[in-house]
Formats: C-alpha cells, sequence, structure tokens
C-alpha cells in the first residue's frame, strides 16, 4: 500500500522535473513542476475524437493500457512492506502485464491504419521485444541470488555484504534504468519532443488519440517512470526503518529524474538502426550481474 | 554564331538572340554542356509570341564568366526530342514548359505536372490526379507524408517507397503554394508592388530575389549603381546567409534531439536578425533593397553596432561550433547520412550549397561576380562526402567566412550617398538575365520587354526548383527516421519552386 501511495506521488513530479532540468540546461525558465499534471487533468476534461476507419480495440486500448500501469504497480513493494499484490513468481506477472497494455496500445495503433502508427508499432515491439531478456535475467539473477521468487522478498533478503554485490546493484541500477527509458520511450531510444512523425517510437502511436484517452496514455506513462524508479530505490533500501526510507525514495526519484533529464539535454538521440543494438547490449549487462551472482554463490566453475 | 555571349546583368535586345531550328538549337545547348563540367542550364523557358512559342535557352559558364543565350521558335502543341533524353539536368524545365504550353517531349522520363498554373495547357491534370511512381512488391510498404508538414512550414507531399525502415525511392510532389508569382509581376505595375512581389518569392531568401530583381531593372533601365547601393545588397546578402545557415544549424540540432545545439545556435541567429530590424526596420530585410534606391543607408554608427554582435557573435557561434562537431552522438547521425554523389549532383545540374558539399565548384558569387564580390575575391568552400556532415560543415564555414568578409567591408564604409533615383523606363524589346548567388545557391531572374517597354515575361528561378531532385536522390537506401535530417540539411523551399 505504502508503495503505491508514494509511487503515484513520485509519479505526479517525474515528468515535471525531467522537463524542468532539461529547461534549465538550455537556459531557460521551463514550466512549473506540476504542468505536466495540469496538461492531463485539462485533457481529462476533454471528449475524445474517434478516427471512423477505427474499431472499438481503438477505444478499449487506452483504458488497458492504464489499467496495466496501475496493477503494475500494485506489486511493488517498499522495504518490509509488500506491495498491495504479492505472490511467488510476481515479477514474471509484472512484466507481462506491462507486455498486455503494450500489446494493446501497438494492436489500436495498427487499427487507426495509419502508415506511420504501423511504422512506430513495429519499432516499439520490436525495442520491448530486445529489452524482454535483460529484465529477466536480471530479475531471475536476484532470485537465484536471495532464493525467493517475489518482488518483495526477493528486496528484503538482498543485502548489500561484498564488494561484488555492489557492482552487481550498480549494473542493476544501470539496466533498470536503460529499461525505464526504452518503456517510457525517452532519449536516447526516442525523442519525447520531436514533431518528426518518421523518427518517432511511442509518440507516433498516439497520435491518433486525444482527449481522455490521451490523458489516460500519458498519465500511465508518467506512472511507469516512478515505477522504475521504485523498484530501483528498493535496490539499496532493504530493511532501512521508515523515517530514513521514504525520503530516500524521493531523493533517489528525484536524482533519477535530473539524470534523465542531463541526459537528454547534452547528447543526440540514436540513429534507429543504432537502437536494437545497444538495446541488446542491455542483455549482456544482465549476464555480467548472472555471472556476478554465480560467483557470489560460489557456483562459478 | 548560333548563340550570344552575355555577362550577368546584362540588357540586349531581343532581336540579339539568334533563333534557331529546334535540331540545332538541340545539338547546341547539349552540347554546351555535355563534357563541360564548368557549364550549366540557368534556366530554360518558353513564352507566346503571337501564335507560336519562343524558347529561351540560358547556359552558363563558369570559366569565362560568361551566358549562352539562344533561342528557338516553335508551334504550339507539337512533339519535340527532350534535352533531358541527353541531360537530366533540363528535365524539371522541360516539365514546366510542357505543363505550361502542351509541348510533347519526346524521350522525356516522364512529364508530370510541376505546379498547376492556371493557365496551364492541360485542365484535367490536377493536384489530386498526380501520377505517382509505384513499385509492387509484397514486402514494400508506402508512406506518404503531407501536404502538411509536421513543423506546420510549407506544403508538399512526399511519398516513400519503403522496405521497413529503408527507403527505396522517394518523390516529392509540390506545387501546393502557386500563387502565379511570374504573372504577377506582369500585372502590378508599381514598382513598390513589384519590389514586395520579390521580396515574397520565398520567405528566407527575400535579399536574394529582391537583389536579383533590383539588378535585374536597373539593366532594364540602364541605371548604373552607384557603391553605397552595392555597399548595402552584399552586406544584407552576406547577413542573410549567415542568419539563414545558423537557423538551419539549430534545426538539425532539434532533428537529431541535441538540445544544446537546438538552443544555442537559436539564440545566435537572434542577434544577427535583429541587427537588420535595426539597420532596415524588418528582422527579414523586407523593405531594404529597391531598384535604384539606398533606402537605408549604412552608416558609421550602424558598423559599430555590427562589430558589437560579433564581438559577442563569434566565441559563442565558434564554442557550440566545436561542441557539436565533437559529439560523437551527433557525428554518428550525421556522418554517412544522406548521401548524393559528386556524379549525381552535377547530372542533375545541381547549383549553390547543394553542388559544393558535393565537390562541385558551383557560386554566382566567383563565376558571375556582381556587387563588390570581386573586390572580395571570394574562394567557395567546398567539401566532398556530399552527406549531411559535408551540407552541415558548409553552413559553419560560409558564417565563419561570410564574418571575414563583413568585417572587411565595413572597415571601410562608403563615403558618399547616392540621391535616390528616378530610374527610366525599361528599354524596349529587351532581354535581361540577372544571377545573384543567395544563401540557398543561384538565383535567376529573367525579363523580356515589348516594343512599348512594358514588361511582357518575367521568369523567376529559384536554385530549390532543381535542387529538390537531390533530395530525394539523397535519401534512397536510407532510413526513414533519417528524412527529417536530410531534408533540414537542404532546406529547400516550397514557395521558391511553387512561385
Amino acid at each position: 500500500m505504502l508503495s503505491f501511495i508514494l509511487i503515484l506521488i513520485a509519479g505526479a513530479f517525474f515528468t515535471g522535473i525531467i522537463i524542468r532540468t532539461k529547461s534549465i540546461a538550455s537556459g531557460r525558465k521551463g514550466p512549473g513542476i506540476l504542468q505536466p499534471i495540469n496538461d492531463v487533468v485539462r485533457l481529462f476534461k476533454k471528449g475524445a475524437v474517434y478516427s471512423r476507419t477505427t474499431s472499438f480495440i481503438f477505444q478499449m486500448a487506452p483504458t488497458i493500457y492504464f489499467s496495466s500501469v496501475v496493477m503494475a504497480m500494485m506489486l511493488i513493494p517498499f522495504g518490509q512492506s509488500k506491495g498491495l499484490i504479492s505472490f511467488n513468481g510476481d515479477f514474471v506477472f509484472f512484466a507481462y502485464v506491462l507486455a498486455l497494455g503494450k500489446f494493446f496500445s501497438i494492436i489500436s495503433a495498427m487499427d487507426t491504419g495509419s502508415s506511420f502508427e504501423g511504422m512506430g508499432a513495429s519499432r516499439e515491439s520490436l525495442y520491448s521485444l530486445l529489452a524482454e531478456p535483460a529484465f529477466f535475467i536480471l530479475m531471475g539473477s536476484f532470485a537465484l541470488l536471495t532464493g525467493y521468487t517475489s518482488f518483495q522478498e526477493m528486496f528484503a533478503a538482498l543485502h548489500l555484504g561484498s564488494y561484488i554485490s555492489y557492482a552487481i546493484a550498480i549494473l542493476a541500477t544501470f539496466v533498470l534504468v536503460m529499461i525505464a527509458m526504452i518503456e517510457n520511450s525517452r532519449m536516447p531510444i526516442d525523442d519525447p519532443k520531436t514533431h518528426l512523425e518518421l523518427t518517432m517510437i511511442h509518440e507516433v502511436m498516439i497520435l491518433d488519440n486525444s482527449g481522455f484517452d490521451l490523458g489516460l496514455i500519458l498519465s500511465a506513462g508518467y506512472l511507469k517512470f516512478a515505477l522504475y524508479g521504485a523498484i530501483i530505490v528498493n535496490l539499496f533500501i532493504g530493511m532501512v526503518p521508515y523515517p530514513y526510507a521514504i525520503p530516500l525514495f524521493f531523493i533517489i526519484q528525484f536524482l533519477l529524474a535530473i539524470i534523465i533529464g542531463l541526459i537528454e539535454s547534452f547528447i543526440a538521440r540514436f540513429r534507429m538502426s543504432h537502437n536494437p543494438q545497444f538495446i541488446f547490449a542491455l542483455t549482456s549487462v544482465s549476464l555480467l550481474i548472472f555471472f556476478g551472482v554465480l560467483l557470489v554463490l560460489g557456483k562459478f566453475i | 554564331m548560333n548563340y550570344i555571349r552575355i555577362t550577368n546583368h546584362q540588357t540586349i535586345p531581343v532581336s540579339d538572340i539568334p533563333e534557331l531550328d529546334y535540331n540545332s538549337f538541340f545539338e547546341l545547348n547539349t552540347g554546351f554542356i555535355i563534357d563541360h563540367p564548368e557549364r550549366h542550364c540557368v534556366n530554360y523557358f518558353g513564352y507566346h509570341v503571337s501564335n507560336r512559342i519562343k524558347l529561351i535557352c540560358c547556359i552558363a559558364d563558369d570559366l569565362t564568366h560568361e551566358i549562352y543565350v539562344s533561342s528557338c521558335s516553335t508551334a504550339i502543341q507539337t512533339r519535340l526530342q527532350a534535352f533531358t533524353s541527353k541531360l537530366l539536368c533540363f528535365e524539371k524545365f522541360e516539365r514546366e514548359i510542357h505543363e505550361n504550353f502542351g509541348i510533347d517531349f519526346i524521350d522525356h522520363p516522364w512529364l508530370k505536372p510541376v505546379r498547376y498554373a492556371f493557365n496551364r495547357a492541360d485542365r484535367t491534370k490536377t493536384i489530386a490526379n498526380y501520377p505517382f511512381f509505384k513499385i509492387e512488391g509484397e514486402e514494400l510498404h508506402e508512406v506518404g507524408v503531407g501536404p502538411i508538414h509536421a513543423g506546420i512550414i510549407e506544403p508538399g507531399h512526399f511519398r516513400f517507397i519503403c522496405n521497413g525502415e529503408q527507403i527505396l525511392h522517394l518523390e516529392i510532389q509540390l506545387g501546393y503554394q502557386h500563387r502565379g508569382l511570374e504573372q504577377l509581376f506582369l500585372m502590378k505595375k508599381s514598382m513598390l508592388q513589384r519590389a514586395t512581389l520579390a521580396e515574397n518569392i520565398t520567405g528566407d531568401t527575400v535579399v536574394g530575389h529582391t537583389t536579383a530583381f533590383s539588378y535585374l531593372w536597373e539593366s532594364l533601365c540602364g541605371y548604373q549603381a552607384s557603391r553605397d547601393v552595392h555597399f548595402s545588397r552584399t552586406l544584407a546578402l552576406e547577413m542573410e546567409r549567415m542568419a539563414i545557415h545558423v537557423g538551419d544549424l539549430s534545426g538539425v540540432c532539434t532533428d537529431i534531439a541535441y538540445q544544446l545545439g537546438s538552443s544555442v545556435y537559436g539564440r545566435l541567429r537572434t542577434p544577427l536578425i535583429n541587427f537588420m530590424q535595426e539597420w532596415a526596420g524588418n528582422r527579414l530585410s523586407k523593405g531594404l533593397i529597391r531598384p535604384g534606391r539606398n533606402q537605408f543607408p549604412f552608416t558609421t554608427s550602424l558598423a559599430n553596432r555590427l562589430t558589437e554582435t560579433f564581438n559577442a557573435f563569434e566565441p559563442d557561434f565558434n564554442e557550440i561550433s566545436d561542441e557539436f562537431f565533437k559529439l560523437p552522438s551527433v557525428l554518428s547521425r550525421i556522418e554517412r547520412t544522406g548521401v548524393v554523389t559528386s556524379a549525381d549532383v552535377q547530372e542533375i545540374g545541381a547549383v549553390g550549397m547543394t553542388a559544393r558539399m558535393a565537390g562541385i565548384n558551383r557560386d554566382i558569387r566567383t563565376s558571375h561576380p556582381y556587387s563588390l564580390y570581386p573586390e572580395l575575391k571570394h574562394e567557395p568552400i567546398l567539401k566532398h562526402h556530399g552527406d549531411v556532415y559535408s551540407r552541415v560543415q558548409i553552413r559553419k564555414l560560409e558564417v565563419n567566412q561570410s564574418i571575414s568578409y563583413l568585417k572587411t567591408l565595413i572597415s571601410q564604409l562608403p563615403e558618399q550617398i547616392s540621391p535616390n533615383a528616378d530610374l527610366n523606363k525599361p528599354g524596349a524589346n529587351s532581354f535581361t538575365i540577372s544571377l545573384v548567388e543567395g544563401w540557398r545557391g543561384e538565383i535567376c531572374h529573367c525579363a523580356i520587354t515589348d516594343e512599348k517597354g512594358e514588361l511582357a515575361l518575367y521568369k523567376i528561378k529559384d536554385p530549390s526548383f532543381h535542387n529538390w531532385l537531390a533530395l530525394a536522390l539523397s535519401v534512397r537506401n536510407n532510413e526513414i527516421s533519417d528524412f527529417p535530417i536530410c531534408n533540414k540539411s537542404f532546406n529547400f523551399s516550397y514557395s521558391g519552386h511553387d512561385l
């Protein structure tokens, strides 16, 4: 329960902080931190417009996408406290409930019949496909290390004792940050600011969505960021008591948002054909974690 | 001799242009260009003379600094051998002649409409039924972009044929912006109206087109502009080149999502156009250039302000350029992206920056000098790879070059300010051609007067007219997601093409 509320609060600020960091880095003042939330509230007040070529799938997809993210949020623990739902192997459920939401957003993009959206859908599915092994090897390694298969037990048992486990946690943070960037279509994979349909990935898939539906998709995106931030926080807080853990949660989320903002300010995005290579390289980092775990457990011959 | 040699901005009687039969006209003009890389076609057009069509072809020679003009008279609705069958650089010109007069060119690859002029020969050809090139295939798909541009700039339709992410073919359909400018030049009689029209041929080359118009008009009226007029025009041309180049660098940064470059270059453009506001009261230099007039004399205090502007501009510009050209993520986007080979550029007869980025030395400032360029001894900047990187580098280097030219110019301000002259009426039955190097490349204006000295024909050619094809060639075998940076690195004009 605690993590659910914390993620909601962090989600409200996260995107605002990224945008603000980017504005300051380019010498502008930038909009207020709550501007993304104001935008969503404005969209929620509006009705949606539907193209005549679309079917019920297009109208259904934003809601499924949003609820898949909310469902995933419920699985995230916070230190000692469990998530709203917790069972053995819940990280597999986590990955596939998000995949379900993505599946619906992909077929809803195909449903519009636009050549742009089809292009975006094919890119999005390719990149999610490539990012999946990285996530599973990472979580699998943790399961192997701790001997548990649910988020809460895994993170609670994750004691950072030796140097090698610090190395593992840092690598895991890197992998999770990068997966968060891919899942949320941020730089250097995708450029959320561009107006050019031909270069977009996520944005082009939601070109036809408007009003309430668009509000749902945007707010799901904000929550997703905080969701991955919360997993990263869990790597570090372990059994730390609440009075320290809660501020630490916000500090880590804040730093994460600033780091993303800075990355987006000072590099150019990748060429589209370099993206698969980059994403697949994450899997090799996860493999490194896997071998690190084998080393810690003494199972490495 | 079956052609006449003239220099830039020279007026001759129309009767001095030798009129040939079509076969010798064909042999002469194709012969000029084949095996002569230093020559290219600057304009080829037709107009009605009583019941026949007169074709006039102007070939510029960069070595002799002359323009070879020849003409041919032909009947309406006739069939002629296409120049394009031998030389691809005539493709667009012949399509235009076909569209306007219904002349059927044999062996032309495809006589598609160009800009749907109101008085075109075949009114059944419309934007809606434009014949696109098609490739059939299971694994291929078509992507249509536009006519409304994603950045809501100007309208144009791009039809891609792709194999997955890879572009096989791009066809560019323009003509959405046609305003009938050439016709308006004949209808609007006052100087102010015509100058305003020239300013609005394309909004980003105000100085270039107005300068071309002014030199042409002065030449028709037999007026010699004084030094201070030349001075203002040279200064304004270089300022415009800088402002647009810096703005385009910012645009390229935006397209590759390099935020630092986009905001810094964007900011650096402002002092340049603000200086134009200070000088001429308009950030786009509208109202600055008029035939026979020095509207806004360049004073010492303006010169000081310009020096101050440069002192603030130059260090920042060089710093961000160093950063930009060294950043690996930027280089990986722009190197070897959108390559047009030197041979292709030569074949399609591209001009200006588009030619220079592929190592072809084509610059009106050296080949057919005007204004104060002979004094500046301009050396064109050449790059050889023909990719986005070359195009971006040329912009950066041309900005530096323009700064040094401007510094030289303002170190010696013209002393006398000439009074505004009232121009005579243009001479009767005259022909004039005016070439000016705008920031995009060679701008060509041609005018012909009738027996009363009124304009009988005004022909405008923006560099975009033959350069658009270079964009279509550059994106082949590139990823479709690289199209925007290819497009931005050329930055052709829609309205300049559509007129």
